[in-house]
């Protein structure tokens, strides 16, 4: 819990620091999305400034009207929508992955800003530190 | 591990979390919290019943600070407090209340 870390250790830590947390993959594929997933709700509890992005089949990740009960697993899609108690507020999602993939801009989240690639890039870049999903 | 319910036996964790949220009822949470030596009052099923519902919708449990945040807009400032739910679960809110309400451990959460 939060509660339990001292100051001074996060201070000497991110806390700082802006981090991205940068998703390439599709959901349920692979436990990746989960994962990233699960990594910024960490940063959130601990008041960590956090952004995610979205690019390539990443985009797959916030696009509405999945349901994943029919593949039998736990659907942690539905999860994003706490991302507002965790303080996760930016999130961005790359225009052209969705055009390439010919997906709408329907997603299951609201408060996405879709970016161009070279703004998607350029605000990836105003962060210190990046982690790649 | 397991805990005995009308001579059924329910599957916990080692730290006695049910490992199947949906065996979940409100006598079962008496049975868990009576294990802790817990009496369960009022404001505990408050939060008990608020992370219950957290978890349906958002299928992960909340860590405290999710918790607190949430509570707040549901119940107001004052059963919001860390303060108010330490006093309520000494073990910790997030950790006991998903325990009495029958979900997985919080995974963020010490």
């Amino acid at each position: 819990m939060s509660e339990a870390i001292p100051n001074n250790i996060t201070d000497n830590m991110t806390s700082n620091r802006t981090v991205a947390i940068l998703n390439t993959e599709a959901p349920f594929s692979s436990a990746t999305g989960k994962e990233s997933l699960d990594t910024a709700l960490i940063f959130g509890s601990y008041e960590q400034a956090i952004s995610l992005f979205f690019i390539g089949d990443g985009v797959f990740q916030v696009i509405g009207d999945q349901n994943a009960t029919e593949i039998e697993i736990k659907d942690y899609l539905k999860t994003f929508s706490a991302l507002g108690f965790y303080d996760i507020e930016n999130i961005y999602v790359c225009r052209e992955s969705l055009t390439e993939r010919n997906l709408p801009e329907n997603f299951h989240i609201s408060n996405i800003q879709v970016l161009s690639n070279k703004d998607f890039s350029q605000r990836l870049h105003q962060h210190n530190v990046i982690f790649r999903f | 591990m397991t805990i005995l319910y009308k001579n059924q036996s329910i599957a916990t964790d080692k730290q006695g979390y049910l490992l199947d949220f949906t065996e979940w009822n409100e006598d079962i949470a008496v049975l868990l919290a009576n294990g802790d030596n817990v009496e369960l009052s009022e404001p505990h099923w408050e939060v008990i019943r608020f992370v219950r519902e957290f978890y349906l919708t958002y299928n992960t449990s909340p860590a405290i600070r999710a918790l607190t945040k949430a509570m707040k807009a549901e119940f107001g400032e004052e059963k919001a407090s860390s303060r108010y739910l330490y006093r309520l679960f000494k073990e910790g809110p997030a950790k006991q209340a998903t325990k009495y309400a029958g979900l997985p451990k919080p995974a963020r959460c010490i």
